[in-house]
C-alpha cells in the first residue's frame, strides 16, 4: 500500500527539467559532505601508511594494492563476514516467519483479547533494547549460550519483533474480506489462505521488514560485543574494532579493512533501497 | 497444517447446502470450526510471544531485581542492598557527566540534524534530473555501521589527521583541536560525528513525509501565484508536522541509549573521565568489565525508566495525533 500510492503518480508522466544552477550546487555540495569521508577512507586503503603520515590528505603515488591484499587473504575478514551473514540471516529468516504469523493472527482473526494482545507487543517498542544487554547476558550465560550464533538470534528477533507486527498487520488487514471468501468456496482453510493469498500479497511488505532486520543485525554491535568472546564467532563490527586498536600503527591496513567492511552495507543498500525507503515510508504514513 | 485442512472441508466446505433442517450438525460443526480457529490462534502466536516475553520483558524484570543487590555476578546474588545502587550512581560525577552527555546528544541531534534535514528535503523533493543519485548519495552514511562510522573518523580526527591537515592548508589551522582527546571538545566532536550519520535518516523519513503532500495543492498555490518558497512555508512545511514529530521521537530514544559510536571513537581513558561517556556506555563498563552486576543493573534500570518516562511524555504531549497511524498502525 505504503509503496504502491506512492509509485504511480511519478512514473515518467511528468516531463523531468534541469534543475536550476543553484539546486545543483546545494544539492553537489550536501552530497559532497556525506560520502567525502568514505571515498577518502577508500583511497586511503591504496596509499603506504608512510605516505599517510606524510601527508594526510594526498593521493594514492603510486596505487597501492598490498593493504586490500592483506587484509583479504591474512586477517579474519571473510570469517567475520560469514558469521555477520549467518546472524543477520538467521534474524531475518526468523523475524520474517513469527512476525507473519503473528500478525497474520491480529489481522485477520476475531478474538477476545486481540486488541491487548497487540498493545502488548507495541509496548516493545518502548523497550530499549540497550537497557536491557546485562540482564540479558546474564540470562543467555544460565542458559549456556554464550559464544553461539543464539546468543545473538534470539534477542534480535525479539527486539525486532515488535516493529515488524505493527508494519505487517496493517498490510494483512487490507486484504479484502471477498478474497478470503473466494479462497474458502474453493476449499482452502485459514491457513492455505494464509500461505497461498495473503503471503504472496504481502511481498513487498515482508520484503521491507526483512531488510530492515538484516541492516540492523548486520549493523549490530553492543550484543555480540558482550555475547561473542570467541575470536572465530566475531562479526564484521567487533573485527573492524578489534583490527583497529590491535594494528594502531597500520593507518593503511585500518582503511582499508574499515572500507572492505562497509561494502557489503553499500551494496545492499543500493540494492534495497527502494524497500528501506518504502518501509520507513510505510512507518511514517498515517 | 494440511490435517486441519482435511477435517476441516467436509463441514464447512461448499458441499453443505444452504439451508439445514439439521440445525445441531451444523452447531456441532460450528464449535469446531471454533476450536480449529483457537488452536490456530494459539499456534500462529505463540513462537512469537514466548521469545518476546522471554528476550525483553524478562530481563527487564531480572535486571530491577539485581539492581538491589551488591553482587559480582558469580552464584545467586545474596547481599540485599536496597537502593542504595541508585543512590550511589546519582552520587557519581562520572554517571552525572553520562546524563548531561545524553541530555546534549539527545537536545543538540533535535536541534541541529532536524532544519538540516528539513533544508535538504525540501531541496530534493524538487523535481530535476539526477535527484534520485543525489538521495542515495545522502543517506550512505546513515546505513553504514556506527562501528565502522566511528572507527572511519577516528582515523580522520586523531593525532595530525586528516582533518587537521585540511583545515590548515584552508589557512583555518587557528581551529585545529584535540578533538578527541581534549575533554571540553570531545563531546560535541561525538555530536558532530552522530550529525553526520543521523541526518540522512531523518532526510528519508521527511522525503517519505513529502511524498504524501499531493500535487493539487502545491500546484494549485502555485496557479494561485505564490512562490516557491511561500508553498514551502504555507502548504508543505504544516503537513509535515506528523513525520516530523515521530522522527523527534525516534531520535530522541535513540540518542537516549546511544553506544556504539561513543564507544569506539571515544578513547577509553577520556570516557572513564566522564568527557564521553553515556549512561549506555558507562552501564557496560561498570556492568560488564568492572563485575558490578548489582550497580550495572541498577544503571540498566535508571536508562530504562529515562527512556520510558520520556516516550511517554512525548507521546502524551506531541504525539497524541499521529499515534493512531505511525505507531499503533494504520487503524482506519
Amino acid at each position: 500500500m505504503a509503496v504502491n500510492s506512492v509509485l504511480p503518480p511519478s512514473s515518467g508522466r511528468r516531463q523531468v527539467s534541469w534543475g536550476t544552477p543553484l539546486t545543483y550546487a546545494l544539492a553537489l555540495a550536501i552530497a559532497a559532505v556525506s560520502i567525502a569521508p568514505v571515498i577518502y577512507v577508500v583511497i586511503g586503503g591504496f596509499r603506504t601508511t608512510p605516505q599517510i603520515v606524510a601527508d594526510p590528505a594526498g593521493l594514492p603515488d603510486p596505487f597501492v594494492w598490498d593493504n586490500y591484499a592483506r587484509v583479504l587473504t591474512q586477517s579474519n575478514f571473510w570469517q567475520q563476514a560469514f558469521n555477520s551473514a549467518v546472524i543477520a540471516l538467521g534474524t531475518t529468516l526468523a523475524v520474517v516467519v513469527l512476525g507473519l504469523a503473528a500478525a497474520f493472527v491480529l489481522a485477520r482473526y476475531r478474538f477476545r483479547g486481540r486488541e491487548g494482545l497487540y498493545t502488548f507487543f507495541t509496548l516493545g517498542l518502548l523497550f530499549p533494547a540497550g537497557a536491557a544487554i546485562l540482564p540479558l547476558y546474564l540470562m543467555l550465560r544460565d542458559l549456556n549460550l554464550i559464544n553461539s550464533y543464539y546468543a545473538v538470534i534470539l534477542p534480535q528477533v525479539a527486539f525486532s519483533l515488535p516493529l515488524t507486527i505493527v508494519i505487517l498487520r496493517p498490510f494483512l488487514s487490507a486484504i479484502p474480506r471477498e478474497l478470503e471468501d473466494a479462497a474458502a468456496i474453493d476449499g482452502a482453510s485459514r491457513l492455505g489462505f494464509l500461505w497461498r493469498v495473503a503471503m504472496p500479497l504481502s511481498r513487498p511488505a515482508l520484503v521491507t521488514v526483512g531488510v530492515l532486520a538484516f541492516v540492523a543485525s548486520w549493523n549490530s554491535f553492543l550484543l555480540p560485543l558482550l555475547v561473542l568472546s570467541d575470536v572465530n564467532l566475531h562479526t564484521l563490527p567487533l573485527g573492524v574494532q578489534n583490527f583497529s586498536s590491535q594494528y594502531t600503527t597500520d593507518t593503511a591496513g585500518v582503511l582499508a579493512f574499515t572500507s572492505l567492511a562497509m561494502l557489503p552495507a553499500l551494496l545492499f543498500f543500493t540494492l534495497a533501497e527502494k524497500q528501506i525507503v518504502g518501509g520507513l515510508q510505510g512507518a511514517v504514513k498515517g | 497444517m494440511t490435517s486441519a485442512n482435511q477435517i476441516r472441508m467436509p463441514a464447512g466446505g461448499a458441499s453443505a447446502p444452504p439451508a439445514g433442517p439439521h440445525k445441531a450438525g451444523r452447531e456441532s460443526a460450528r464449535r469446531a470450526d471454533n476450536r480449529r480457529k483457537w488452536y490456530e490462534i494459539i499456534g500462529l502466536t505463540t513462537p512469537a510471544v514466548l521469545i518476546y516475553v522471554m528476550f525483553v520483558l524478562v530481563p527487564m524484570g531480572f535486571a530491577v531485581y539485581y539492581s538491589l543487590f551488591r553482587w559480582r555476578g558469580v552464584g545467586p546474588p545474596t547481599e540485599f542492598v536496597g537502593l542504595r545502587n541508585y543512590t550511589l550512581a546519582f552520587q557519581d560525577p562520572i554517571f552525572l557527566d553520562a546524563l548531561r552527555n545524553n541530555a546534549i546528544i539527545v537536545f543538540g541531534s533535535l536541534l541541529i540534524q532536524g532544519p538540516i534535514a528539513l533544508g535538504v528535503a525540501l531541496l530534493l523533493n524538487r523535481r530535476f534530473r539526477g535527484r534520485a543519485v543525489f538521495r542515495l548519495l545522502v543517506f550512505v552514511p546513515y546505513v553504514l555501521a556506527e562501528v565502522t562510522v566511528g572507527i572511519m573518523w577516528k582515523l580522520l580526527l586523531t593525532g595530525e589527521g586528516t582533518v587537521d591537515a585540511l583545515l590548515r592548508s584552508l589557512g583555518m589551522g587557528g581551529l585545529v583541536q584535540a578533538w578527541l582527546a581534549d575533554l571540553d571538545v570531545v563531546i560535541w566532536t561525538l555530536l558532530a560525528i552522530l550529525t553526520w550519520k543521523y541526518v540522512g535518516f531523518a532526510i528519508i523519513l521527511l522525503l517519505a513525509g513529502l511524498s504524501n503532500v499531493p500535487d493539487e495543492l502545491t500546484e494549485a498555490a502555485a496557479i494561485d501565484g505564490a512562490s516557491w518558497w511561500q508553498i514551502q512555508r504555507h502548504v508543505t512545511i504544516p503537513l509535515l508536522g506528523p513525520t516530523i514529530r515521530i522522527w523527534m521521537f525516534l531520535s530522541m530514544i535513540g540518542s537516549l541509549q546511544i553506544f556504539d559510536m561513543i564507544w569506539v571513537t571515544s578513547v577509553p581513558a577520556v570516557r572513564s573521565l566522564g568527557a564521553s561517556a553515556t549512561m549506555a556506555t558507562y552501564m557496560v563498563d561498570n556492568g560488564f568489565f568492572a563485575r558490578l552486576w548489582g550497580y550495572g543493573n541498577a544503571v540498566a534500570v535508571i536508562l530504562f525508566v529515562i527512556s520510558f518516562v520520556a516516550a511517554l511524555l512525548f507521546q502524551r504531549f506531541l504525539l497524541r495525533r499521529d499515534i493512531e497511524g505511525a505507531i499503533t498502525g494504520r487503524a482506519k
